[in-house]
């Protein structure tokens, strides 16, 4: 993989020795430009996708996305190239700088993110291909002195039709660089697709299985010092003392320095500074919330649940509905902290210098370390580089710009390069976390099993209050209340209820968000209902969603796949939920079985059916519905953050457990044909697979589970409720 | 000095005995495949041979590599049929712990190279991926193992 380069050395390079195109976001909608006339604009549009064809017929398509697992290095080259009618053996990928010219068109920010890469650059990348093959074209008939319509492209190649003669796009770029660039390119049929919806293979794989592909953690700066930092056991604990002399008489260690997170030891090697941090044994007096604990925060949550909240719904009379239902349900679901645990620890390496600055970063927000990086050192934007890696799994977790920081002061107070690693434990204990909540849920039926009425009422900590103030409107965090606001059962009287919550534990964005936790008790829910009014949970789903053929299709595909309603091995059960999230529709089902003596649930298959719109590329599609079905699974299944003491007691993942291959299930995906609009494809397979096993659990055992993880006590504990 | 084989090569690095082998592999000699999980032998994505053998090298002092033979992800030849099958079935998704994985599998394929699915699980449960490319891996193995994909 080529090494990056910054936007204005990709401009000198490429003037002159090629075609390059940029897609520019105004307020007018997507331009297109060259290179020249990109030069000429300035800095006042945002170029958001580039490509450049040089004369040796490579292409270099600059990827604006991080790669952390998801495909967008192959996912939106392909985009690209399609509409380029490339040679996809001629296609190169670069990661992108960070910049202005990369921000994405949608967001205004470079930052990857809610399932969104495909959708937020679909348009503009294919308008730079489209582009490009029309200049290639123009190019072409101009040497010949053709009409354009005696002329098609192939594979990277212009042909003039009647006569064979042929140009390849290197032998073209100079000639085509030189033309101005159509603003209202004509984007290929879906039938003309060449590349677009096959599984081509991914463009990363071959560096990651052979150890080549650099993650953060990779990198190295010459002269560079390692950093550890010694962290405070608890929330707003105080440093009563260390010992800096003994942590300064470790052979190597440079600096010991107090920064906002803790004290900092800055050596020559990685173990000095690991065994400085040891000699330093600081003593951190208690944190300021002594009593806080996993319990103590339960019963506040639930405490919270008789406080009044902002109303995120209201469709029709619930209180009257659920007053005159035949039968109702009153019901509390309690859902835990979650810790993102990626297998790459947090790390970064900065290089503070008086007239610049170097960051490798394994981030999912370039233009927020971009920003901290500026207001920090008082550098301009133009003068720092961001260089991304490769995300040893990102899941939200690298939207957060905490370790960049660290990394950033540390070289600042050094002046020298820093290259800072979390240990495990650190990862774990200073995690922005999954939110726990607790919702209480209450459902009407009336005599005949029909649902007239849900309320819904969530008691959860708000993530967006922290990191997008804005975007908090009427005191509704969308990102508490997502999968519940825009339910689509037809329930005709519905109510959702926010409460927030605040605590010492701070929150963030874990894969799917709030519907990693409100498809669980929705979709638990639904099928209490569905149990309750004796009909089977399929047949009831289906029947509240007349209108959403999308919602039913997968529920069908799912349970169709999954020989829904024939018989399993004995002690087996099957289990049902749905979905909908980023905009793509999923349905699982999955097969398991409970040992009712021990209360452990083994998940032996799960059927899945995906309608995300448009596939660019279907094995990407299933690999990411496998994967989201795996992390759901480990969380519904084994995941909880221990709290006790005002602190983060689970430190690895000898107590943090997440799930192995003896407990994975075969897992089986299918994509459901559709011309809808595209969704997300990263986080979507995620929500629906606790209520899915929870379901099938109930089936097993009739034992409703409200609880995760469902850990053997959990089940037992249900079990006998 | 500690005298170091690691893919046929012979290192002297300067580092005290304790120092776990995954740090002087991965911050001295600068093989990065090799990688840092969880530093508690639970995760195994610092994986290697020593003498053949699959070991979690952030567990494993410096001293004790010495006058060993020293297999990393670098070490084992891209036409590996186990990296060939990691190909071909496309497992990983972030990467970051697959050299680990692929350590890890092909010791057990050197040892017994047609491993019955149970011994296969049981052999990789102490690796983790947190994409969740668990079936892959299966699948992978089995390639590598049979020639035949599922």
């Amino acid at each position: 993989m080529k090494d990056q380069i910054t936007r204005r050395q990709f401009l000198k390079m490429s003037a002159g020795t090629g075609l390059t195109i940029a897609v520019a976001a105004s307020p007018f909608g997507l331009r297109l430009l060259s290179a020249a006339e990109l030069q000429k604009e300035g800095t006042s549009f945002r170029p958001s996708a580039w490509l450049e064809v040089r004369s040796d017929n490579s292409v270099i398509i600059t990827v604006s996305k991080s790669e952390m697992g998801q495909g967008v290095y192959t996912s939106l080259p392909m985009i690209v190239a399609d509409e380029l009618d490339a040679d996809w053996k001629n296609v190169l990928m670069q990661p992108a700088p960070a910049g202005d010219a990369y921000r994405d068109p949608v967001w205004g920010s470079q930052s990857t993110g809610g399932s969104s890469s495909i959708r937020h650059m679909y348009e503009p990348l294919r308008l730079a291909g489209a582009a490009a093959r029309e200049m290639l074209l123009q190019a072409a008939s101009k040497e010949w002195d053709v009409s354009i319509r005696e002329c098609a492209v192939s594979l990277g190649t212009v042909r003039h039709i009647k006569t064979n003669k042929m140009f390849t796009y290197g032998q073209l770029a100079d000639k085509a660089s030189k033309l101005s660039v159509p603003q209202k390119p004509v984007l290929k049929k879906e039938s003309q697709f060449r590349y677009i919806g096959t599984a081509l293979p991914r463009l990363d794989t071959g560096d990651k299985v052979n150890g080549l592909a650099k993650f953060g953690i990779d990198s190295f700066a010459p002269g560079m010092l390692y950093a550890a930092i010694a962290r405070p056991p608890a929330y707003q604990a105080d440093l009563v003392s260390y010992s800096k002399e003994a942590a300064h008489a470790v052979a190597g260690v440079r600096a010991v320095v107090p920064i906002h997170s803790g004290m900092a030891i800055c050596a020559d090697t990685l173990d000095a500074a690991w065994k400085g941090r040891e000699a330093l044994k600081p003593v951190w007096q208690n944190g300021r919330y002594p009593k806080l604990s996993n319990e103590s925060l339960e019963k506040e949550f639930t405490g919270q649940l008789d406080s009044k909240g902002v109303i995120a719904r209201n469709d029709g009379d619930v209180k009257t509905a659920l007053d005159q239902a035949a039968r109702k349900l009153d019901v509390i679901y309690t859902l835990p902290y979650l810790s993102h645990a990626t297998m790459e620890p947090m790390n970064c390496t900065a290089h503070v210098r008086s007239d610049g600055c170097d960051i490798w970063a394994p981030t999912q927000n370039q233009t927020g370390v971009l920003m901290l990086a500026a207001k920090l050192t008082g550098l301009r934007p133009e003068q720092i580089n961001v260089h991304t890696t490769f995300l040893g799994g990102g899941f939200g977790r690298r939207f957060e710009t905490d370790f960049v920081e660290e990394a950033l002061l540390l070289s600042l107070s050094t002046g020298k390069p820093v290259k800072l690693i979390w240990r495990r434990e650190e990862d774990m204990q200073n995690d922005l976390y999954r939110p726990a909540n607790v919702s209480r849920i209450q459902g009407g039926l009336d005599a005949n099993g029909g649902a007239t009425a849900w309320s819904h009422k969530i008691v959860c900590p708000s993530i967006f209050s922290r990191v997008f103030p804005a975007m908090v409107k009427n005191g509704i965090d969308n990102a508490a209340v997502e999968g519940l606001e825009n339910m689509e059962y037809e329930i005709p009287n519905m109510n959702v209820e926010y409460v927030r919550m605040d605590t010492p534990v701070p929150v963030g964005f874990w894969r799917s968000v709030g519907s990693s936790h409100n498809a669980f008790t929705v979709e638990s829910f639904v099928d209490e209902l569905a149990h309750a009014a004796d009909e089977d949970p399929l047949e009831f789903r289906l029947s509240l969603l007349k209108n959403h053929p999308r919602a039913k299709r997968v529920l069908t595909t799912a349970a169709e796949k999954a020989g829904w309603g024939k018989p399993l091995s004995k002690g087996q059960a099957r289990g049902i939920a749905y979905h909908l999230s980023f905009g793509s529709y999923v349905a699982e089902v999955a097969e398991v079985s409970v040992d009712k003596k021990t209360g452990m649930v083994t998940v032996h298959k799960v059927t899945c059916a995906v309608d995300c719109g448009g596939v660019v590329n279907p094995a990407i599609v299933k690999a990411q519905m496998m994967g989201g079905i795996i992390m759901g699974l480990s969380a519904a299944l084994k995941e909880k953050i221990e709290i006790a003491e005002g602190g983060i007691k689970s430190a690895n993942f000898a107590d943090y457990e997440l799930l192995r291959m003896s407990e994975a299930p075969e897992v089986d995906v299918h994509i459901v044909k559709s011309t809808e609009k595209q969704g997300g494809i990263g986080e979507p397979g995620v929500p629906p697979i606790a209520p899915a096993v929870a379901n099938a659990v109930f089936t097993a055992t009739r034992a409703r589970i409200r609880r995760l993880p469902m850990k053997p006590e959990t089940v037992l504990a249900a079990m006998k409720a | 000095m500690i005298s170091l084989d690691i893919n046929g090569k012979s290192y002297q690095v300067d580092v005290a005995a304790d120092v776990p082998l995954l740090w002087v592999i991965r911050e001295r000699l600068k093989l990065t495949g090799t990688k840092f999980g969880c530093g508690i032998g639970m995760c195994g994505s610092c994986t290697v041979h020593i003498d053949g053998k699959a070991e979690r090298s952030c567990q494993t002092p410096v001293s004790e590599a010495q006058g060993k033979k020293i297999t990393t992800i670098e070490g084992l030849p891209e036409n590996h049929p186990v990296k060939k099958a990691w190909v071909k079935e496309e497992v990983p998704q972030c990467g970051y712990c697959q050299p680990g994985q692929i350590m890890q599998a092909s010791a057990l394929l050197a040892e017994d190279p047609h491993p019955s699915e149970a011994k296969v699980v049981l052999h990789m449960n102490g690796n983790l991926c947190r994409c969740g490319t668990y079936p892959k891996i299966k699948s992978a193995i089995r390639l590598a193992s049979t020639g035949v994909k599922k």
